[in-house]
């Protein structure tokens, strides 16, 4: 069931091209039905999950590599798969009507729901090697919907940039659940985190920490690495409003609650994800103060959620934990609604500049009273959802055991910052004076208006009476990030705390910053431009020219066309290394007993060699091609000499052919000149000779070493008795080892086709001229 | 004997890869012959050498009496002469061809692939 579950977005994505020419324009309603009935069986599972019991489903894939299809189902998956499958309803909904009409959108939802299924399989996969491949699947997948209009060059680079940093850091990654493996000895989540190995005390650890942290630093826009998702907004909105704010994003996010239980309490660990967090979530909050396109301000707000969440975790507090799980539920519901709306305001006023908006209220009176709402959670104003959340990690930051000042400066900055941009978000389009925009505005129809409605309807119900999630899921999922069982008690008001105090100062700071907002913009931009300059961004830029400059540089040093140095490369390489492995492992052994040789042998080897020095050396090709035969010749007689009767006869038979084939072919060719300068016949020459010497001390060697016996004795002694031939060569040829043979006449085969089309094709171009 | 022929075919290799590094496409093909001379010698010799006892069974016999050359590496040998002699005569026949269309026997001024 689980497994079906899974895996059912890619069975259903097969159909979508089919389902797309029956349903035509309701293709979005139709295929909702399916994560509405994720939605559905995964709330099945919550008096289950939430009586403090985790699932697990085991599924055998490849068991001999240690891969299983297992999945887990504890509070904090099932938080993720209810957000993954609920938002993803409303999303295909939403884009059946904002994509209406569209050339691909059969496409379009093929790869949605490939993503939502990789998603999926991403919370809920307990083996960590299945829990990569789903990683790896929705990296492609979302780089596949950010350049979804394909048409566009700015939407390609930025889908190639968003790809070269998630999956550049799921390469990391994967180093990291390697090493993690290594250490643990297991390839599931659920055992890990049931052991009670101290994970930090290993010596692979540090690895294995600082390779997990990249990779999810990577997915979840951290900095350095943040600059991916806000160019990812040039996918069309419905993706940006799952992947890049509810789902994708926070699977970085996702794998350190989920290895925070191991990890907690190693310095490393927290004080990364502390002060990582923490840079991320100012850093965010600045640049979406300081953006203009209204896709680029909730982008930016997203990089500021993902590292309040990373701070959190790092904070590592029960009451952190609670923040982390309260907010990250809240911001993935308004910020899907955020999403959902700025698309619906893109639509109907077809720009996406809040500058260039103004006054829509008449207009867009629905769009305007659920915008309103999404951001009053945004800004962490009461009754929502997200005020809950924002007080708690103001209280968590006040008790966190270590940088309390900094981190608590730094989460009062961002809500102030936070609050003046809930207010460009909906005062700017809806208030102030009415502004002409290129199309003329209404609200936006009903599918696009239901996801937002019913997200932020959520929102309210959790702000207002927050003990309700709590006790369905968010208790069950805090349990399995902290690690032991904790009960939350959520409530609305507080009472007068230092948490309110707060979040009334920022209410107010931000209130002030955003009336100022309309004089400090120039100023902020100008800063951004010379930053972008020196930013993570232009160093990635750098790295790819880099990147491509190396592959021109080494394309010019080593395929530059010259077969001369292709040549001594190779030589070079083959040889040195097989020299190295040779001296290692047998040692330098010359060896000059000549005893056991008769003087003519030594004629004939002193023929071989005098044949080659003057081949080699002589400038009449005539002459080289001569003492090449002459060469041959000696080798036959070699073979005759030591019992190779029929090599001896096909070496001459075939030296005879090769000299009467140069004579007639090569004398076409101009005769021998010095190409080469003295210099690179020097360098030639050492190369050749350390070759040949490292040849003899191999031959050497193998003649000093008998590591088996040969394997002959069987041919010996079955060539009479099985193959019925007496010349036992001739036998294995053609009896024992035929096939070989049939493949050597192919061989000889194809060699002559060659030949004779190459002879013929000149003899026909002959005949033309 | 093995020992001396240990030398010669080190020799052997040497001169093969000089003649291959020339610029000259004759002295390429040069080079390509007393390589495969130079693999086949070295095959044959690291089995071991042994004088007068061809792997033959006698006439009226049914087996071998006594030891014999090692049977194996000759007819590997025997593979790769007539291996080497069709892709010698392919090459020639090539190079031979390269030369018409591109009018040098000048490896270096071979680098382009339009021609």
């Amino acid at each position: 069931m689980m497994l079906l579950a899974v895996l059912s977005g890619f069975l259903l994505a097969l159909a979508v091209p089919a389902l797309h020419r029956v349903a035509g324009r309701h293709i979005g309603w139709v295929l909702a039905l399916l994560p509405a009935l994720l939605t559905a069986y995964f709330a099945s599972l919550i008096p289950t999950i939430s009586g403090g019991e985790n699932l697990l489903i085991q599924n055998q894939w490849m068991p001999g590599l240690g891969v299983s299809l297992d999945f887990m189902v504890d509070g904090l998956s099932l938080v993720f798969a209810l957000l993954i499958s609920g938002i993803g309803t409303f999303i295909l909904i939403y884009a059946g009507s904002y994509l209406k009409g569209h050339k691909d959108l059969a496409r379009f939802y093929v790869i949605m729901l490939s993503f939502m299924a990789s998603m999926l399989g991403l919370v809920l996969s307990d083996n960590l090697i299945t829990f990569f491949v789903f990683w790896e699947l929705t990296s492609i997948t979302s780089y596949m919907l950010i350049g979804f209009n394909h048409e566009d060059a700015e939407a390609r680079k930025c889908a190639l940039q968003g790809l070269f940093v998630t999956a550049g850091g799921g390469l990391v990654l994967m180093a990291g659940l390697i090493l993690l493996i290594f250490i643990t000895g297991s390839y599931s989540f659920s055992e890990i985190l049931a052991s009670d190995l101290a994970i930090h005390e290993h010596g692979y650890y540090t690895a294995a920490a600082v390779c997990v942290l990249i990779g999810a630093f990577t997915k979840s826009a951290q900095v350095p690495f943040h600059f991916w998702l806000p160019n990812a907004m040039a996918a069309p909105t419905p993706v940006s409003a799952y992947l890049h704010s509810a789902t994708m994003v926070k699977a970085g996010v996702y794998l350190l609650a989920r290895l925070n239980s191991s990890m907690d309490g190693d310095a490393l660990w927290s004080y990364s994800l502390m002060f990582f967090g923490a840079a991320t979530m100012l850093t965010g909050a600045y640049l979406a103060f300081s953006s203009t396109g209204i896709k680029k301000v909730l982008a930016y707000s997203t990089v500021m959620a993902l590292g309040t969440l990373t701070m959190l975790i790092g904070v590592g507090t029960e009451k952190a934990i609670i923040a982390f799980v309260c907010v990250l539920v809240a911001h993935s519901l308004y910020k899907g609604a955020l999403f959902m709306l700025a698309g619906a305001l893109d639509h109907e006023t077809g720009t996406k500049d809040i500058t260039k908006m103004g006054g829509l209220w008449h207009s867009m009176p629905r769009t305007a009273i659920i915008t309103g709402l999404a951001a009053l959670s945004l800004a962490g104003l009461p009754p929502l959802f997200g005020f809950v959340a924002k007080e708690l990690m103001f209280e968590s930051v006040l008790n966190s055991p270590s940088w309390s000042w900094g981190l608590l400066a730094a989460a009062v900055a961002s809500s102030i910052l936070v609050v003046a941009v809930a207010g460009l978000v909906f005062l700017k389009p809806f208030f102030g004076p009415a502004r002409t925009t290129p199309k003329q505005p209404h609200d936006a129809p009903f599918a696009m208006l239901i996801g937002p409605a019913v997200l932020t309807l959520l929102a309210l119900i959790f702000g207002v009476a927050p003990f309700l999630p709590a006790t369905f899921v968010l208790d069950a999922a805090v349990s399995s990030v902290y690690g032991s069982g904790v009960q939350t008690a959520l409530a609305l008001w507080h009472g007068v705390n230092i948490p309110l105090i707060l979040s009334g100062v920022s209410l107010l700071a931000g209130s002030l910053l955003f009336i100022a907002w309309q004089g400090l913009h120039p100023t902020l931009h100008a800063v951004n431009t010379a930053g972008s300059r020196v930013g993570p961004e232009a160093g990635y830029f750098r790295f790819m020219l880099g990147i491509t400059q190396i592959a021109s540089w080494q394309t010019r040093v080593l395929q530059n066309g010259v077969l001369g140095v292709y040549l001594l490369i190779l030589v070079l390489v083959t040889f040195g290394l097989t020299g190295y492995t040779l001296l290692t492992r047998h040692g330098f052994q010359l060896d000059f007993d000549f005893s056991n040789g008769y003087f003519y042998e030594f004629g004939i080897a002193l023929l071989i060699v005098a044949a080659t020095v003057f081949a080699s050396v002589t400038r009449s090709r005539l002459g080289s091609v001569a003492s090449v035969g002459v060469l041959g010749f000696g080798v036959a007689l070699i073979f005759i000499h030591f019992s190779a009767p029929d090599l001896g006869i096909t070496q001459l038979l075939v030296e005879t052919l090769t000299v009467i084939l140069l004579v007639l072919v090569l004398f076409k060719l101009p005769p021998f000149v010095n190409l080469s300068s003295p210099w690179e016949r020097y360098r030639d020459l050492t190369v050749a000779v350390f070759a040949g010497a490292i040849m003899t001390l191999i031959m050497l060697a193998a003649l000093d070493i008998q590591y088996f016996d040969s394997i002959s004795s069987y041919y010996i002694e079955n060539s009479y008795g099985l193959a019925f031939g007496k010349n036992i060569v001739n036998v294995i040829l053609v009896d024992f080892r035929q096939l070989d043979t049939l493949g050597e006449i192919f061989v000889l085969g194809l060699a002559a086709m060659g030949v004779y089309s190459m002879v013929k094709l000149r003899a026909e171009d002959q005949h033309k001229s | 004997m093995e020992t001396m022929m240990a030398y010669v075919i080190g020799l052997l290799f040497t001169a093969s890869i000089y003649m291959m590094l020339r610029r000259s496409i004759v002295k390429l093909v040069i080079g390509l012959i007393i390589l495969s001379n130079a693999a086949n010698l070295l095959i044959f010799v690291v089995a071991g050498l042994t004088r007068g006892a061809p792997p033959l069974i006698l006439e009226g016999a049914s087996e071998i009496a006594g030891t014999v050359a090692d049977p194996l590496p000759q007819a590997l040998i025997l593979t790769a002469i007539v291996i080497a002699f069709s892709v010698l005569a392919f090459a020639v026949v090539l190079i031979r061809r390269a030369y018409e269309v591109v009018g040098t026997d000048d490896l270096d001024k071979m680098k382009d692939t339009d021609t």
